[in-house]
């Protein structure tokens, strides 16, 4: 058991609706226990999530994101994750080059029947998450988005 | 300089175009010019300091109107006059296009195919600033980047000048005009002015060409072409395709490869 003084992160999962968000279904279901610190978004395709949205979670005050959907071959429509592939490997490359953290989002494959990969995901990250400690460095400078004025000094 | 004014004036008189988009003398460097009519031909230059990219214009239908018409192209534009070739933003009906070659001769193109053998010669590599900086990014870490960055972005203030000179920027709404969601924040912030550069190399997945106009554009001198760049070069032979040498395959974001790179995925 952690203890109370122990940096609990916060992490929001993109699912898509089909295979990860009925694998996390089952892995309640099956009475798997896993880290709390997940926050669980539903899309409908892992296509139809927005790099945008993995941005403004870390704005929000967000340590970590998952982000993950159905195997390749398995999308419900057909190519939705093969486009959502491409599109994080040019995610990650920008947000490389701006200096954002990547570690910080990890990207799965859980399938609806992959309850105990599920449990595991959201375990392994939390740990990973807990172990770079809170990502303070995006939210200080996230602060300044609800004021208008920038003072580089502050 | 002479070959390129009487050919436009002729063109212009025979109407065979009814607009010519070119460079005039400016007051520091060369700036855009429309010929309606032969007489301001004339003022028509064309040299290695016109590297303002004339693309920007030909999307703009206000502008051009429904008649043929007809832009002089330094080897940037081209590539950007391509990209918007296989964009199905242009077509071959429409535009002419006119540039000078190295040896001085006046080179005229009809349609895709020719410019896109007339670039094929001309390799694509970083200018001296180009490699200058982004040699300096790619010795940092990953904090000193995100420091460089955030020092960087703190200086923007979203004119939206280099959405503006990017000739490939055409979509008529933009997402910082959507708000609902508020996607961008309309005033600037560091994080939000580095969501919208994010967000702008997002959309330019493999059709950056790598003009600079966004960079040259910036007011407050912010190499934002950089990023862009650095992209395109990182991403290219990994999506398999020629960076301002498009073929008609479709966009990079729109197509996928079964065997795609997937060791980050758990």
């Amino acid at each position: 058991m952690s203890s109370s003084t122990e940096f609990e992160p916060k992490i929001i999962a993109f699912v898509c609706n089909w295979c990860t968000y009925a694998g996390a279904d089952l892995t309640g279901t099956s009475r798997l226990k896993y880290a709390t610190n997940v926050k669980i978004v539903r899309f409908p395709c892992t296509g139809r999530i927005d790099f945008l949205l993995l941005l403004k979670s870390f704005a929000q005050g967000a340590d970590g994101v998952i982000v993950s959907g159905c195997h390749p071959n398995d999308c419900h429509y057909t190519s939705g994750n093969f486009h959502a592939r491409r599109r994080w490997i040019a995610f990650r490359t920008v947000l490389d080059l701006m200096g954002v953290d990547i570690r910080r989002i990890q990207y799965s494959w859980v399938s609806a029947a992959e309850g105990s990969k599920w449990a595991d995901l959201v375990n392994n990250t939390v740990a990973d998450i807990r172990a770079l400690g809170p990502y303070a460095e995006y939210q200080k400078v996230a602060e300044y988005l609800e004021k208008e004025g920038f003072d580089e000094e502050a | 300089m002479k070959k390129l004014r009487d050919r436009v004036a002729a063109l212009l008189d025979e109407g065979a175009v009814s607009l010519v988009i070119g460079y005039e003398e400016g007051t520091k460097r060369p700036r855009p010019l429309f010929c309606r009519n032969s007489e301001s031909s004339g003022k028509l230059i064309f040299d290695s300091r016109c590297f303002h990219n004339l693309a920007v214009y030909v999307t703009k239908k206000e502008l051009v109107g429904k008649e043929r018409f007809a832009v002089t192209a330094p080897i940037s534009t081209l590539r950007s006059i391509l990209q918007l070739y296989v964009e199905n933003q242009l077509s071959e009906e429409k535009l002419l296009v006119l540039t000078v070659d190295l040896n001085g001769e006046l080179r005229e193109f009809v349609t895709f195919e020719e410019i896109s053998a007339y670039v094929a010669q001309f390799e694509m590599k970083r200018g001296e600033r180009e490699q200058e900086i982004l040699s300096k990014i790619e010795g940092m870490t990953r904090e000193e980047r995100w420091k460089f960055w955030m020092g960087e972005m703190s200086h923007c203030f979203k004119c939206y000048a280099c959405r503006s000179a990017c000739p490939l920027c055409y979509c008529t709404k933009c997402v910082v005009e959507v708000n609902r969601p508020q996607w961008i924040n309309p005033w600037p912030s560091p994080i939000s002015n580095m969501e919208w550069h994010v967000n702008r190399a997002m959309h330019m997945v493999g059709r950056c060409t790598a003009c600079g106009a966004c960079g040259d554009a910036c007011p407050v001198g912010i190499p934002i072409d950089l990023i862009t760049r650095k992209m395109m070069e990182d991403l290219a032979p990994e999506f398999g395709y020629i960076p301002g040498q498009p073929a008609k395959q479709g966009n990079a974001l729109s197509s996928w490869k079964l065997d795609d790179r997937e060791q980050f995925i758990r």
